[in-house]
């Protein structure tokens, strides 16, 4: 359980942002694009120099080494990229402790992928097995908070289903604060949640 | 077998062979005769005042004359390294890391090939001093530019890869470390290619040049090793500190990746 919060952070476009998740909230962020959605998780992430603080259950980002700090807060950007020549390499060699989600291989089950995706060639996957696995490889690390940009951008019905259900139970399981930057208003409707939108630089709820 | 004096005469015979391969590359529209001919006067203005110098401090042994001739030929150096990389670091830094790192290896190499080594009396005499500080900058400033310039390519090309690194946890240095191997590797396959087929296709430079001006050629193979081990040594060194140094210029104390710190060279 560990709530984010997040203390005049100031993304390079959007005005200082005060925001609370707490412990197991789902916050939706929409608005159009180039209006700063994922310089807002780069940010929160710690990728691009800017002002602010972010709290994770009460540690400050400051007083954390940015590895760490990543490893905790998990960042899904909208384009997956990958390193190694096969899946397997991405992932950490430890994934095997079994949480009641079932572990690594629980989430590529959940996500519709046999064991044997860790042996494939990442240059054979398609756009969305990469944006699946991706969110597989983020989740083996254990995060204490989830940035996801645009997760099920590029999938069909199918998959997006999936995706949003293994989000959903990591949430619930772990008591984990998510930030989900969408631009499908079905889905902001379907799965709840806090919703926020930017308008002129500005952070704002939505009715 | 004596030294054979080359007369004015003689150089304007070879000089005309560049001219010929100029009306080549004009008659082929090659589109480098301009260069060709740029580089070749420059070349003679360039050796021809160097050897001009060179006779001047060579007759008095002054170690502050020494030692700015020195700081002359890291300068050109550092600033030629410079201009061989298509993405440099912005600010002083573009110049920095590349003349330091060539300071730091062809200095240190240069100390103690000429009190150790070849154990020169006084070490700063300039007749040993310049020409082999001379060798030792021209390859370490190849090694450091190959090196810095395709560290900071690959970085700027990867930078999806770098970040996502990072993002599962890595440090800074976890994150660049194949992008860093490989710019080492670069910088130094010339010299190690140079080493391993010195004298089968080709005899080295210095070692042509000692045996037209007469010296046994044993003795010219000898001392072509000593400048090509201190060469090695000195262009490794260079590249390693250039990459170290590069590469942590790349990330910021909260280790994030700063491609906003480097500059096309075309802008």
């Amino acid at each position: 359980m560990a709530g984010l919060r997040l203390d005049g952070l100031r993304a390079r476009v959007l005005a200082p942002v005060d925001l609370d998740v707490r412990a197991g909230e789902l916050v939706f962020v929409s608005g159009p694009s180039g209006s700063g959605k994922s310089l807002l998780l780069r940010a929160v992430a710690d990728l691009d120099p800017h002002e602010g603080e972010v709290w994770l259950d009460g540690e400050a980002r400051s007083a954390m080494s940015p590895s760490r700090w990543r490893r905790r807060v998990g960042l899904l950007p909208a384009e997956s990229f990958w390193w190694a020549d096969s899946v397997g390499e991405h992932l950490p060699a430890n994934g095997e402790d079994k949480g009641p989600d079932g572990g690594l291989s629980g989430v590529l089950g959940a996500l519709g992928f046999e064991p044997a995706v860790l042996a494939w060639a990442v240059s054979r996957l398609s756009t969305g097995e990469r944006q699946r696995l991706a969110l597989a490889r983020m989740l083996a690390q254990r995060p204490q908070a989830l940035l996801l940009d645009e997760a099920t951008a590029n999938l069909d019905p199918a998959n997006r289903e999936r995706v949003e259900s293994v989000v959903q139970t990591y949430r619930a399981e772990h008591d984990t604060a998510v930030i989900w930057v969408s631009h499908d208003p079905e889905q902001r409707e379907r799965l709840g949640g806090r919703q926020l939108g930017i308008r002129d630089g500005h952070l704002e709820p939505i009715n | 077998m004596g030294l054979i004096l080359l007369s004015p005469f003689d150089l304007a015979l070879a000089s005309g062979l560049v001219l010929l391969l100029a009306l080549m590359s004009w008659r082929l529209h090659l589109g480098v005769e301009r260069r060709v001919l740029i580089a070749a006067a420059r070349s003679t203005v360039q050796l021809m005042l160097v050897g001009l110098v060179l006779k001047a401090l060579f007759a008095q042994t002054h170690p502050a004359l020494v030692a700015l001739m020195a700081f002359v030929m890291l300068a050109a150096a550092g600033f030629e390294a410079m201009q061989r990389q298509k993405r440099r670091f912005c600010g002083p830094w573009g110049y920095g890391v590349g003349s330091f790192s060539m300071f730091v290896s062809s200095f240190s190499v240069l100390l103690l090939a000429l009190t150790v080594i070849i154990r020169v009396e006084p070490w700063y005499q300039p007749q040993y001093l310049i020409p082999l500080l001379g060798m030792l900058l021209g390859n370490a400033m190849s090694g450091v530019a190959i090196s810095l310039d395709s560290l900071t390519r690959s970085a700027w090309d990867s930078r999806g890869r770098i970040e996502a690194r990072l993002l599962t946890g890595a440090t800074w240095e976890q994150a660049i470390e194949d992008i860093r191997r490989d710019a080492l590797r670069s910088g130094l396959i010339p010299i190690v290619n140079a080493m391993s087929t010195a004298g089968l296709v080709s005899l080295p430079g210095m070692m042509t040049g000692q045996i037209l001006a007469g010296s046994p050629p044993m003795e010219a193979a000898k001392y072509q090793l000593l400048i090509m081990f201190l060469i090695s040594a000195g262009t490794g060194l260079g590249a390693v500190v250039a990459v170290w140094i590069g590469s942590r210029r790349l990330f910021d104390e909260r280790e994030r990746l700063r491609l906003d710190r480097l500059r096309d060279k075309a802008l």
